[in-house]
């Protein structure tokens, strides 16, 4: 077990662009146990419990033993962070707490490993600033950190025309994938015509690799419904889902509860904070259907219907469920909503770069020694996520590429390690934002197999509808898997090349359109690792494993 | 379906609820939720299909999901799956002849720091070493 400073405890405290408005925890003393998936499959819960039965029975007198969301620093877990004297304690075992005890009496120390210290120091928590703070199951919780206060200050004291404002000022942009304009968003469903309008939060988290929306609904659930309930109001809307993963079932049961308990609260439901304004929120299940990402087939779902897309125009703003306008946004972008509202849009607006405005979060996982939740402010550095934050490659293996944007998105090698994060700069180079997912790779990795790996997700989610997906993602799929055995001709790989260009170009929805980027980052980047799979059937990384005898095409 | 005022909309939060109830979704519910929404049984059934996660075969007792997700998948989930289909004699998506186990692969459970990752009867499991984890099963 090991013992450190964290965010709150020094220097990364003063880098927060607005002042810690969390109120201090009272006279007492506290520990804060993670209580998010990953650390809650590491027994935290067991933790909790034995930690909480420890001190009742030993003393200290006073110690709150609180359940929190994600402490983000995943890869160490179960975390447990004591406030008062800056530590967090990793890899904690139910049989080992004597340490906690201990710093929970000796007061303040500042014992910071540099691993702890260097993943926390350039982040910029916003969307995230709760998480690791409040139970995430207790409105009081989130109420005592100025939760729903920024709803009640916009349906108090501003138009709807004046939060629609707020929100173009700061620049946000969709964090789900595509970045469209927020702001722009929201005007065009505040000027469509039709009555009831409804706003619906994605988090129908598909992209395998990416489990931001997973921490911060699992952490924080109130503030992505309070950004829900303000967007609401913006817009007109008086209904709102969030169409959340079958497969994340602590994420349903914490976000019920939230809904219930502010619903009972006046914060949601009939007349909210007393006003005329109101606003009815449920959740709804998906069942494991990638395609229902795309807000088309994502309605479809909830009008109880199989996941496939319509054609766009009309867009979702103008004609979405049930044939009315609506609002479809992600998680993260509902989560900078509150901040957005109590800070200003200029506030959000002077953080990140011209283009990006903001912070991003993003899933930090595969051969990267500091797996987890990464809250950066746009415009860093690959360099300094990966390898300041993330702590290297495991093993110190070599750093052969990054992995962002999903399925869709592509592989960027290490020359560009120094380029920004942001929104055009990932386009440029053949990837994406994405939702957020970042997967590390080292030379354990074939960029050949891992573009196969990648076809054959998207062959298997397909939803059918058209043929230019079903057909060419399968028929692709076969390609590239004749040339990870060993059997392909180099007029396979013009085949190849030809069949991706025109599954993108014809495709109904971003699935289709998407699917071959894989393929071409990895063929922009690493072909010598396809003509080595061709003309020597040699896997350079040693993962293919080659047909015994070629039979040439 | 009730709560949803058997509306048409409620045919996927009823699926859900039946294979919370039943572990899967036979025949007998399919035509059952379909009368009760007034849904043709053809639509019902081909939205129970469409969506990977309801099953309409009983599973085993138990069951073991591989994830075969990015983050699990370089580090090494193809060999761990190869070695549990190996050692019990089922391919993804089969179960074990005395029903006791069901073998599946799942597409992230969003915990890749966890990688590679599996979910035996509901329960995480991380940093997997096939070998081990096919013992343990095998003796399930």
């Amino acid at each position: 077990m090991s013992e450190t400073a964290t965010p709150g405890g020094d220097g990364a405290s003063q880098r927060r662009p607005v002042e810690d408005t969390h109120p201090a925890v009272s006279a007492g003393l506290s520990a804060y146990v993670c209580e998010a998936v990953s650390c809650l499959s590491r027994s935290s819960h067991e933790v909790l419990t034995k930690l909480g039965t420890q001190i009742a029975e030993r003393g200290p007198s006073r110690v709150e033993v609180k359940r929190v969301g994600c402490l983000r620093l995943c890869a160490e877990g179960p975390l447990v962070h004591v406030p008062q004297s800056g530590q967090m304690f990793s890899r904690v075992r139910p049989d080992e707490l004597a340490p906690i005890l201990e710093a929970l009496t000796a007061g303040p120390q500042h014992a910071a490993s540099t691993t702890q210290r260097e993943f926390f120091e350039r982040q910029v928590p916003i969307a995230t600033e709760n998480s690791g703070r409040i139970d995430p199951e207790s409105l009081d919780d989130y109420l005592d950190a100025g939760g729903y206060a920024a709803l009640g200050r916009a349906i108090r004291t501003m138009t709807p025309g004046e939060v629609r404002d707020e929100i173009t000022t700061s620049g946000l942009r969709g964090r789900g994938g595509a970045g469209y304009p927020t702001g722009l968003k929201w005007n065009t469903v505040a000027k469509a015509t039709g009555t009831p309008r409804y706003v619906i939060c994605n988090a129908d988290e598909g992209d395998p690799g990416a489990f931001m929306d997973r921490n911060i609904l699992e952490s924080d659930p109130h503030r992505v419904l309070e950004g829900m309930a303000i967007a609401a109001y913006a817009v007109g809307a008086s209904a709102g889902y969030v169409y959340c993963r079958g497969e994340y079932p602590l994420v349903v049961a914490r976000v019920r509860k939230a809904i219930r308990d502010a619903t009972r609260r006046d914060y949601l439901g009939a007349t909210i904070m007393d006003t005329k304004f109101s606003f009815e929120v449920d959740v709804r299940l998906g069942a494991g259907a990638y395609v229902c990402g795309e807000e088309t087939a994502l309605i479809a779902s909830i009008e109880g219907g199989r996941g496939s897309p319509v054609p766009r125009p009309p867009y979702p703003a103008v004609s979405g469920l049930y044939d009315r306008p609506t609002l479809i946004n992600n998680v993260e972008t509902f989560a900078n909503v509150p901040p957005i509202i109590r800070n200003g849009g200029d506030w959000f607006a002077s953080i990140g770069t011209a283009g990006s405005r903001g912070t991003k979060v993003f899933a930090l996982a595969g051969r990267v020694v500091n797996t987890g939740l990464v809250e950066v402010p746009m415009g860093t550095t690959l360099r300094a996520i990966v390898f300041d934050i993330g702590g290297g490659i495991v093993d110190g293996r070599e750093f052969k590429a990054i992995q962002t944007g999903g399925p869709a998105g592509g592989c960027i090698p290490a020359e560009f390690l120094d380029m920004p994060v942001e929104y055009e700069s990932l386009t440029k180079i053949g990837s994406m934002m994405g939702s957020g997912g970042m997967i590390v790779m080292d030379d354990t990795s074939c960029m050949v197999d891992l573009a196969r790996f990648f076809m054959d997700f998207m062959r298997e989610e397909s939803c059918g509808k058209c043929v230019p997906c079903r057909v060419g993602t399968t028929q692709l799929h076969v390609l590239l898997t004749r040339i990870t055995s060993g059997l392909a001709s180099t007029a396979d790989l013009v085949t190849l090349e030809r069949l991706a260009g025109m599954v993108q170009r014809t495709s109904l929805c971003g699935l289709g359109q998407g699917a071959p980027n894989p393929v071409f980052s990895t063929l922009r980047y690493f072909r010598s690792e396809y003509l080595a799979h061709i003309e020597e059937r040699r896997c350079p990384a040693g993962v293919c494993e080659m047909a015994p005898e070629a039979v040439s095409a | 379906m009730q709560r949803l005022g058997y509306r048409r909309d409620a045919l996927i939060e009823a699926l859900h609820a039946t294979q919370d109830a039943f572990g899967y979704i036979d025949d007998e519910a399919l035509r059952y939720i379909g009368k009760a929404l007034a849904i043709p049984p053809s639509t019902v059934y081909g939205v129970a299909t469409f969506y990977s996660y309801f099953t309409l075969q009983p599973r085993g007792e138990h069951t073991c999901v591989v994830c075969t997700g990015t983050a699990c998948y370089i580090n090494g989930a193809l060999p761990i799956l190869a070695r549990i289909q190996e050692s019990l004699g089922i391919a993804p998506g089969e179960t074990t002849a005395d029903r006791k186990l069901s073998l599946l692969t799942g597409r992230c459970f969003g915990a890749c720091s966890l990688a590679p990752a599996a979910i035996v009867d509901g329960r995480f499991e991380d940093h997997v070493d096939g070998e081990e984890l096919a013992t343990r099963l095998r003796a399930l």
